[in-house]
């Protein structure tokens, strides 16, 4: 193969990465891993860098939209990445010494839990009463919708900040972004409404990748005939599904797209427990 | 209800907007020139075979620290043009923190400093912390 054909096949599977994961809300890492590694052979640690920047590109292009809307609660945001950013550099330095076929195994186990809390019901109520933490950190606050403002209250904080914690070391270790448990400490431990909890997780993305991205840069996880084109294709492909997003109903993408990633999880996990990594 | 939120925290409207402006600017810019490094890697060593991506070299392909990333870029050389843009990528977020940093400086918001100041360090430790083991 040469190095075009690479480049441009590459870059349609960025492409459609970057289309599903802003459709199905999992960001476009998830799907740049098994690409890189099922498809093209390449390394993981070199796919692991690929999705990092994958995951910034989606999340600082979609926040940048969310952000001016108004939806992002910024404060709990930015609380919630002490807790993020603390555990990707933790996971960075992790990631030295776990075998790849371990990190392989695991990013497989991720993303079946991914494909089974896109699944599920989503919080759309709002807490009338927060925790006396919630209240000192300034952390309620409220959020537009076709009814006008709503505003909302959140508890546990403590829980959801230690969930956080967890889901920055995976993020470190794996080179996602993970979403799903952001939403998980938000949606379900601290009862934030859904709309609030993946923009707001969307928001923190970005600035988790890039705690363990300029270790990942340091240490060559970064090659740029590879950047290139998961880059720009997965930055197309975000910006298509979200003006896609308001016009299709994309419940029934979900679920192709779930079943699709069970698959590819097994085979992360059958080819990690046989070293094939 | 807005009216309340606002007067709150007075500077929240503006802030919201300029990060907005700013995540967006960061993340065209960082492309742009991604996208123009590429199209030079592409003419130059586009009929090549492609590297051995299979096995992982790390370090040793260079391209890792900001002296040789810049060194490619005043070189002209498409590697390391690409890697100036993956730079901006990851600055991009970064430069959030300290834009928020600003904003909640003025709205004298003690408690958020602190936090943001937090985070902004993890984020120093993790650039210059030599972690790269």
């Amino acid at each position: 193969m040469t190095i075009l054909t690479f480049t441009i096949l590459l870059l349609a599977g960025a492409y459609l990465a970057g289309l599903v994961g802003s459709l199905t809300g999992l960001g476009g890492g998830v799907v740049i891993i098994p690409l890189l590694t099922l498809v093209f052979h390449v390394d993981i640690r070199y796919a692991i860098g690929a999705a990092l920047l994958a995951s910034i590109a989606n999340s600082s292009g979609a926040a940048s939209a969310y952000v001016k809307e108004g939806i992002t609660n910024i404060r709990l945001g930015m609380f919630l990445e002490i807790a993020t950013t603390v555990g990707a550099v933790a996971g960075a330095v992790i990631a030295v010494y776990t075998p790849t076929n371990t990190i392989a195994i695991l990013f497989g186990s991720i993303l079946l839990f991914s494909a089974a809390m896109t699944l599920r019901k989503k919080n759309e109520e709002a807490l009338l009463a927060g925790s006396a933490a919630a209240n000192k950190l300034k952390l309620n606050n409220s959020y537009p919708t076709k009814a006008g403002e709503v505003s909302y209250h959140l508890k546990n904080v403590g829980a959801g900040f230690s969930i956080m914690t967890v889901a920055g070391i995976f993020s470190g270790l794996l080179g996602i972004g993970s979403g799903a448990l952001k939403v998980l400490a938000m949606d379900s431990t601290m009862h934030i409404p859904f709309k609030v909890s993946t923009t707001t997780s969307n928001f923190m993305i970005g600035v988790t990748a890039a705690a363990s991205a300029v270790v990942y840069l340091q240490r060559g996880y970064m090659d740029a005939g590879i950047a290139f084109p998961v880059v720009l294709g997965v930055l197309a492909g975000a910006f298509t599904g979200s003006k896609l997003l308001t016009r299709i109903d994309a419940r029934v993408l979900k679920y192709i797209f779930c079943t699709a990633i069970v698959f590819v999880a097994i085979e992360m996990i059958y080819n990690g427990y046989n070293h094939k990594f | 209800m807005k009216k309340i939120i606002s007067k709150l925290h007075p500077a929240d409207h503006d802030i919201e907007q300029f990060i907005g402006l700013q995540l967006r600017f960061g993340v065209l810019f960082s492309s742009f020139i991604v996208l123009a490094g590429g199209i030079l890697y592409l003419i130059q060593s586009g009929n090549m075979s492609l590297p051995h991506y299979q096995l992982f070299i790390g370090e040793k392909a260079g391209l890792t620290t900001g002296r040789e990333i810049w060194h490619g870029v005043t070189g002209m050389e498409a590697k390391g043009i690409i890697q100036f843009g993956v730079v901006v990528l990851i600055a991009t977020p970064i430069l959030r923190i300290l834009f928020s940093l600003i904003g909640f400086i003025l709205e004298k918001d003690r408690l958020y400093i602190g936090i943001t100041m937090v985070v902004l360090s993890i984020m120093m430790l993790s650039i210059f912390g030599g972690l790269k083991v």
